[in-house]
């Protein structure tokens, strides 16, 4: 099913995939925003650019956008998938708790803010280029990789990241030297099994976006874990 | 004794002749004030852990013991009074931030106390409650801003969503994880049956409590805990909270020691964690932004919940609400500066925002002004004590009263202030098992049932004298208040006159 959406609003998009069918292709999309929250089920293909807070409280649902998206992308998302080929605007994946979104380009500041696991949900948020600042503040859960692969001169991660992070993991393809962390996070090269546990979503990656897993994985990645899952134990005293 | 010495604020006092050294204060006391001496079997106590929360006090069966104020003093001094030194004392040893629990004790106004009613005297005669219908029943949620009517001049009655109370007073928002279970069933439990709504809070609901999803609120923080679609469309309103009364300007943190069992399930985060709710919403920095977050969530729940957005009473609480009023949420919650918590820092909680009286009666007013009132719906709370403290927040403006303190004394808390350590001998504020079933969730209902069905009388038996015999005719009627004590700016702000004009 094709629903071109140029001339609807964003609730008038959500209620027509509510009642179409479980594939469904949207056309003519410009920035209409709130596309398939909260949906679970369903797989939807995107031509165009969805606005702000595309798939929020996804709970199962598919979501390919042949373009780039904006803020927002994930949000509070439980399950499910969302793929992107382009890029990302700010606060993907804030407080994410389970599914997966990938990212051909690059990402805005935040991703993966206060992205939270528990037991069999662990999110995972793969960025194909480069990060903002703040990149996994507040990380509490979850596997965020970046693979740094666009070409231009930044470095993979701007400014400040892994604030506050108190639970996850996040790799960068790169040897971070460069980078300042935050004094509550630990950052080491990554070891082979440390990379054999993720290659499986550098694998869907490569897959979904045409590059080669051994080539992505033939280079220095840096894993970035917290100190303490209680970062501000110490800082109170009863009164 | 060495500088680190702070000698116990209370002071166990157990008369011998009554004390049959049965060891109920020893079992009852969960800071283990409470010791039998076997050598020569009588009970000895170390006040220095008390709290003062009257629990063995209670209890007692010989009415033995008794909790009073420890004499022992610093030498007088109106400007370093001894709380202030203490504090000095122990962030002096520890480094530590000041973190206290419950609301704001310190001696600022209380304007509802500086408020008085209006009764009916010859004219307009009172009406009397017990003979005479009253309807205190009231509907949250946005209001047409005119009548329309069809093609064929048939009124047009789609609404967007209300909630219906029986009654202008809700449960104001406790997470599970800084109460218990038994005190969410009770909160679950009575509000069901009052006809009223209870709020989850910030940490999730639990799976036994989806059965009162249509009078609960669940809320929505910073740190979107337990939030998930299923969660979202279980209750009758989904809470966006941006702010708390307590502790305005920042985020909420729950230890990870009070995350084990169930909520650690509910929360959906792993035992042990620690649950940060940040600061702000890291994707709301301005009125559109929220507009965002609230339409999200409506989007997620098919527009069949009424959102409202909690803020904490602050200084441009006026302009803050006419951005609310404007971002599409159905009601707007303001918790004064007296407002209770869980855990809070101490100079967070004593010094930041201000009280609920004045920021009420300037919310209403200002929405009145720019002709946006029926947008929103009003609820304030941050210490509402009492049936009067409602009937006096619905002349202000309010629509309905958010109550959490008055809720959780109902439930037994004494107000000893030490939520923060987990060790509620009342059941209440605790997670550990042996404590938490001392509140018997049975009783917790019937016990809120009853506070809430005596404020109903009251309310009611206030509205008759005043000549008014339905609630929506009080809401904003100012002129049924009068200050005393006040000075004009208060009364100008508060738009009453003073008594006797």
């Amino acid at each position: 099913m094709v629903l071109d959406v140029k001339d609807l609003q964003y609730n008038e998009i959500n209620e027509q995939l509510r009642a179409g069918s479980d594939d469904i292709q949207i056309t003519g999309c410009c920035g209409q925003r709130f596309i398939a929250a909260g949906f679970s089920d369903k797989k939807i293909d995107i031509s165009g650019i969805p606005g702000n807070a595309l798939g929020a409280y996804l709970n199962g649902a598919t979501i390919n956008v042949n373009g780039n998206a904006q803020d927002a992308v994930g949000d509070t998302m439980n399950a499910g998938k969302i793929i992107i080929h382009g890029s990302i605007g700010d606060a993907a994946g804030y407080a994410m708790r389970g599914g997966e979104i990938y990212v051909q380009g690059d990402a805005g500041y935040r991703a993966g803010i206060h992205m939270k696991e528990y037991k069999e949900k662990r999110p995972v948020i793969v960025i194909g280029g480069k990060c903002g600042s703040f990149l996994g503040e507040y990380q509490a859960g979850g596997i965020i990789i970046v693979l740094g692969l666009s070409d231009d001169e930044r470095e993979i991660v701007s400014n400040f990241p892994c604030t506050g992070m108190h639970g996850g993991v996040l790799y960068l393809r790169s040897d971070a030297k460069n980078i300042d962390f935050p004094s509550n996070v630990s950052a080491a090269e990554a070891s082979a099994e440390d990379l054999d546990a993720v290659k499986g979503y550098i694998n869907e990656f490569c897959g979904l976006f045409g590059y080669n897993t051994d080539e992505i994985l033939n280079a220095t990645f840096t894993k970035v874990v917290p100190d303490s899952k209680n970062p501000y134990k110490q800082m109170y005293v009863a009164n | 004794m060495s500088v680190e010495y702070i000698f116990p604020e209370f002071e166990v006092i157990r008369k011998p002749e009554r004390c049959i050294a049965c060891r109920v204060c020893e079992r009852q006391c969960s800071n283990e004030v409470h010791v039998f001496d076997p050598a020569t079997g009588v009970m000895i106590s170390d006040e220095a852990k008390c709290v003062d929360c009257q629990r063995c006090v209670s209890l007692c069966p010989t009415h033995a013991l008794k909790i009073v104020k420890n004499e022992s003093t610093f030498r007088e001094n109106a400007n370093w009074q001894n709380d202030t030194i203490k504090e000095v004392y122990k962030q002096a040893n520890s480094g530590g931030v000041l973190l206290s629990s419950m609301g704001n004790p310190k001696p600022f106004p209380v304007y509802w106390d500086k408020i008085l009613i209006n009764a009916s005297q010859v004219t307009n005669p009172p009406i009397d409650p017990l003979r005479e219908p009253m309807e205190t029943s009231v509907f949250l949620g946005k209001k047409p801003e005119k009548i329309k009517f069809d093609e064929n001049g048939k009124i047009k009655c789609e609404l967007t969503p209300q909630i219906e109370l029986s009654m202008p007073v809700m449960f104001s928002a406790m997470s599970y994880g800084s109460i218990s279970y038994n005190a969410h069933a009770s909160l679950a439990r009575a509000a069901t049956e009052l006809g009223i709504l209870y709020n989850t809070g910030e940490g999730g609901l639990h799976e036994d409590f989806y059965c009162y999803g249509p009078n609960t609120i669940v809320q929505v923080a910073s740190g979107r805990f337990g939030v998930h679609e299923n969660y979202l469309n279980a209750g009758a309103a989904v809470e966006i909270k941006m702010g708390q009364g307590a502790k305005p300007g920042i985020g909420g943190h729950l230890p990870g020691t009070k995350i084990v069992g169930d909520v650690s399930r509910t929360r959906m985060i792993p035992e042990g964690s620690d649950a940060i709710s940040p600061a702000p919403h890291h994707d709301i920095y301005s009125i559109e932004d929220l507009r965002q977050l609230v339409f999200s969530l409506k989007e997620a729940t098919e527009y069949k919940k009424p959102v409202i957005v909690k803020v904490a009473a602050v200084h441009n609480i006026a302009a803050i609400a006419s951005g609310i009023a404007r971002s599409g949420a159905d009601i707007i919650a303001i918790d004064g500066f007296r407002g209770g918590t869980g855990a809070a820092p101490t100079r967070i909680r004593d010094n930041v925002g201000i009280p609920i009286e004045l920021a009420l009666a300037a919310v209403d007013q200002r929405l009145r002004e720019e002709g946006i009132r029926g947008n929103v719906s009003l609820v304030v709370g941050g210490s509402i004590r009492c049936a009067s403290d409602v009937v006096k927040a619905i002349a202000l403006g309010a629509d309905a009263c958010y109550i959490a303190t008055a809720a959780v004394l109902a439930l037994g808390c004494h107000l000893c202030r030490t939520c923060q350590t987990g060790k509620c001998n009342w059941g209440i504020a605790t997670q550990r098992p042996d404590l938490v079933k001392r509140l018997n969730p049975e009783i917790g209902t019937e016990r809120l049932v009853n506070l809430l069905t005596a404020w109903k009388h009251e309310i009611k038996e206030l509205m008759g004298g005043m000549g008014i015999n339905s609630i929506e005719a009080l809401r904003g009627n100012r002129l049924m208040l009068r200050g005393i004590g006040l000075n004009s700016k208060e009364l100008e702000i508060l738009g009453i006159s003073h008594a006797g004009e």
